[in-house]
């Protein structure tokens, strides 16, 4: 499968010179399984320039996986050109809450007043699909979700093809009320999404410090993260999620934290960065 | 005892580690009635080290704390407010005497709740229990 970053930021977009190495847009991954099917992780403002090129390549089925509904990881749908395609057909997966389906909490951004339409009037067919705890296949890709640490119904995805494993865990605190070094793998929220992975996506949005004043916002410090992908033992961690409020110097920093945390060779841990592809 | 699974359900995870900061003895067993955690709180009053409880059945924990109704007559599973919770998949509330472990009768009062991840996901059930006072 091949894969390439739309937008890497978090919380908010943080377009600027002083975010321009790792870009300013919200969360949103493509992939590209081997059948050549369009799946979407997250409708951040990345989507906006991902739908640009969709319509041009005349892509009529798209499968979107929202992690969860916090506006940052919804706000591009909007603005995702081929939902106002005639014949798009788009596959939306996401979690539902255990009080309203995932079709009536996505309504809630998309319409009036937040939003002059509503998903009713737009030309795509739109399909919802509850991923709270699911596992699906799209040709030989195979998909899973599990609901993960994170104010609110949230999920990470595992995407498995041809023996290769990504992992997507984009805004996660695994260690709240828990001490990863030492708790067992069955505790430790996100691990059976990341087991193994070749390619872990995983929330770093604070340095250690940022994070004494930030427990249960749902995101992980350095530490959490290098202390994360070796229980997980994963093959390559990119860093994502990025603090709207950390510059690209900031955020090199915490990447070399986390390399040495982490002690593995550092071509294994990246900073997501908008443009980045990887072939797995 | 039952394999462990890979990942436990969040709900468990979040049980699990709000149960590790009370004071309040709580256990925590999952859908099966296997139990997967029990405090230090809890460890006191059955006389039993979590490290010695992990795994057992529901049939292996009942047996081993002898439950009793006042009369000191058998109290079984079904009736036991976390059997209630399993079983019936409502919550509970009662008093029972068990012996724990460490050889010594005391009559608790419990509270269960199902733990459902969706309205009909029952991923297991949690008791929060404290020795009535004489």
């Amino acid at each position: 499968m091949r894969v390439r970053i739309w937008g890497c930021r978090g919380s908010i977009a943080a377009p600027g010179a002083s975010t321009k190495r790792y870009g300013g847009n919200t969360s949103c991954v493509e992939i590209r399984p081997a059948s050549g099917e369009v799946v979407i992780l997250d409708a951040g403002t990345g989507i906006r320039e991902l739908g640009a090129r969709l319509v041009e390549e005349g892509v009529r089925r798209i499968h979107l996986l929202l992690t969860h509904l916090h506006v940052d990881h919804l706000e591009g749908l909007g603005m995702f050109a081929p939902i106002y395609e005639d014949g798009t057909e788009l596959h939306i997966w996401g979690p539902a809450s255990p009080v309203a389906s995932l079709e009536d909490r996505i309504a809630t951004y998309f319409s009036p007043p937040l939003f002059p339409l509503t998903l009713a009037e737009v030309h795509a067919r739109v399909d919802y699909h509850d991923a709270s705890e699911s596992e699906w296949a799209i040709d030989e890709a195979r998909f899973s979700s599990h609901a993960i640490l994170h104010p609110g119904p949230t999920v990470g995805y595992r995407v498995e093809e041809g023996g290769s494993v990504l992992a997507y865990l984009t805004d996660h605190e695994p260690a709240l009320g828990a001490d990863l070094r030492a708790d067992a793998p069955e505790w430790i929220s996100g691990f059976g999404i990341a087991q193994g992975a070749d390619v872990l996506i995983h929330d770093c949005q604070y340095t250690r410090a940022e994070y004494e004043s930030r427990v249960g916002w749902g995101h992980s410090s350095t530490e959490q993260v290098a202390a994360f992908a070796t229980k997980a033992d994963v093959g390559r961690l990119l860093l994502f999620h990025h603090d709207p409020m950390h510059v690209d110097e900031q955020l090199e920093v915490m990447r070399d934290e986390v390399r040495e945390l982490w002690g593995v060779d550092p071509s294994r841990c990246e900073l997501a960065a908008e443009g980045t592809e990887l072939e797995l | 005892m039952s394999q462990e699974p890979v990942q436990r359900n969040l709900i468990l995870i979040l049980a699990r580690q709000f149960a590790a900061q009370l004071a309040t003895a709580v256990f925590l067993v999952d859908a099966e009635g296997t139990v997967i955690y029990y405090n230090e709180a809890a460890e006191l009053l059955l006389g039993h080290r979590f490290i010695e409880g992990r795994g057992m059945t529901s049939g292996e924990w009942s047996a081993a704390f002898a439950p009793r109704h006042a009369s000191g007559e058998h109290m079984p599973l079904e009736q036991l407010p976390i059997g209630v919770a399993i079983v019936e998949r409502e919550p509970a509330h009662g008093a029972v005497t068990i012996r724990g472990a460490d050889g010594v009768d005391r009559r608790i009062e419990a509270t269960s709740f199902p733990l459902f991840a969706h309205t009909e996901d029952l991923v297991g059930a949690i008791a929060f229990f404290w020795e009535q006072q004489a």
